[in-house]
């Protein structure tokens, strides 16, 4: 191994992606020769949501990977980091979206150290198109990944959320997003609950009841898991950075929606 | 036919050292210290965006005295080796030694194969899991590398000022303790230097993953008061 120094003409810049491009030939392009006709069967992960409240942002996840009708994993994680103000969620092929989400992260920290200043909000959102967009090959061969971004704008002192399509499309939403095969189940959840100005433990449980929903009608959505003690993970992106809720608070918030919901049937 | 000068071997190298050196020594230097909760490293800079300290990787930081472009672009190229690396294998595969081989490597090579050397001297950083398990790797313009676990010092004066460092050196002094005497032995008895002549930076085990910190004006000002 050599030190990575190039002449200017070809120095990468900031950009990590282009710099294992020359280094390695590493991400780009991969396995374009795969046979069209044989359909890939790979695990896949469902259901992640996103809804702004009053400082910052709510992102959520189910645990459930499915291959097919196996369920592939019990406990996968499909909400992550993205840097300090940010976070992304996936839904799709689970190998190549966290793949993505890695390679997504280290760009990101890449730029920060050699620039010497982060990225702005919408310049993170625009460098996770561009790679959902370099996967449009493999997503045309039925390994679609499709992400959820969101953050705390520092500029702007307020939460946004960024949704994809496979072509690396992104829009921005202002109040709330799900994304997934029971994302149209969780939307209509969050469009019901979701109001200008709500807390922190609003949003949190209204991400709660949005997954239980889902999961209700959506055969790859897991509910909560009583039985191994599995929730949802949940992160807020706020001024102070991202923290993912702990897993009792998880609980227990869960456990009350049950309660309440055990309490209306005895009526 | 005109014949080419014959130079002794011995000459040339020992010209290069001496223009490499005067190079360096017009720049200011910087002290690298460990402290009780990490590493702190000093440097003498008025300039609020020209770093001499950065980041490279979660536990491993960056320090380079004499000419900024030189240094600026073997950081660059740090951090890309960590990044790639990291990428490629596991974070915790990143290390401080390897990184501070591959400088001496280049250095070294400059220095013997180029018409002129770098002016520059190297600092890599590794805050170790406990204190004694810090390491401070001291790369020079012609690629000799030294390993030091208490303190380093890069630059013009750094003879005198390992002597100052040195003498008020402690295991087991906290963050503005260090500061201090580094600040101190930098401006020698002559010159008293406040936060606006400092850049001031920091790998501390209670920072989480990414354990680099920059100390701003204003915290440096209380840590120097």
């Amino acid at each position: 191994m050599a030190l990575p120094l190039f002449p200017p003409e070809r120095d990468p810049g900031p950009d990590f992606v282009g710099l294992l491009r020359i280094t390695s030939g590493q991400p780009d392009a991969p396995a374009r020769t795969l046979d069209a006709l044989t359909p890939v069967q790979a695990p896949h992960g469902t259901t992640v949501v996103a809804l702004r409240y009053l400082d910052g942002v709510v992102m959520a996840g189910d645990r459930r990977a499915t291959a097919g009708n196996i369920i592939a994993h019990h406990a996968m994680q499909k909400v992550f980091p993205a840097d300090r103000f940010s976070a992304v969620a996936i839904a799709g092929t689970a190998g190549m979206a966290i793949e993505m989400v890695r390679l997504f992260q280290v760009q990101l920290e890449h730029y920060e150290k050699v620039e010497g200043a982060t990225l702005s909000l919408e310049g993170k959102a625009n460098q996770l198109a561009q790679m959902v967009r370099q996967h449009l090959p493999l997503a045309m061969q039925g390994l679609a990944v499709v992400p959820l971004f969101a953050g705390f704008d520092t500029a702007r002192s307020t939460g946004r959320i960024f949704n994809y399509d496979v072509t690396g499309g992104h829009y921005e939403d202002t109040d709330f997003q799900a994304t997934g095969s029971g994302g149209r189940d969780a939307r209509s959840t969050i469009k019901l609950g979701w109001r200008e100005g709500l807390g922190r433990d609003e949003a949190v449980d209204l991400a709660i009841q949005s997954l239980y929903d889902a999961a209700d009608e959506d055969s790859a959505t897991g509910g909560p898991d009583l039985v191994r003690g599995i929730y949802p993970i949940i992160a807020v992106v706020d001024a102070a950075g991202y923290r993912e809720v702990p897993e009792d608070e998880v609980a227990e918030r869960f456990g009350a929606l049950i309660a309440r919901k055990q309490a209306e049937r005895a009526q | 036919m005109s014949m080419p000068y014959y130079v002794a071997p011995e000459q040339v190298m020992k010209d290069r050292a001496e223009y490499a050196q005067k190079g360096i020594a017009r720049g200011r230097s910087l002290v690298a210290t460990t402290y009780d909760a990490g590493i702190a490293m000093v440097a003498e800079n008025p300039s609020r965006s020209l770093h001499k300290i950065s980041e490279i990787y979660d536990r491993i930081a960056f320090g380079g005295v004499g000419k900024y472009n030189e240094y600026d672009q073997l950081r660059v190229a740090g951090i890309r080796h960590a990044d790639t690396k990291g990428y490629a294998y596991s974070r915790e595969d990143v290390d401080a030694r390897s990184l501070a081989n591959l400088y001496a490597q280049y250095l070294g090579n400059v220095f013997t194969h180029e018409m002129k050397p770098l002016e520059v001297e190297i600092l890599v950083a590794e805050l170790g899991e406990s204190q004694n398990q810090n390491q401070l790797y001291h790369v020079a313009y012609e690629g000799t590398i030294t390993d030091e676990d208490r303190f380093a010092v890069l630059g013009g004066d750094a003879e005198t000022i390992t002597e100052r460092v040195g003498a008020a050196w402690q295991a087991d002094w906290d963050l503005a303790a260090a500061v201090k005497a580094a600040t101190t032995a930098l401006g020698g008895p002559d010159r008293a230097l406040g936060a606006g002549d400092l850049e001031v930076a920091i790998l501390s085990r209670i920072n989480g993953r990414r354990t680099f910190r920059r100390i701003d004006e204003a915290e440096l000002a209380q840590l120097l008061a």
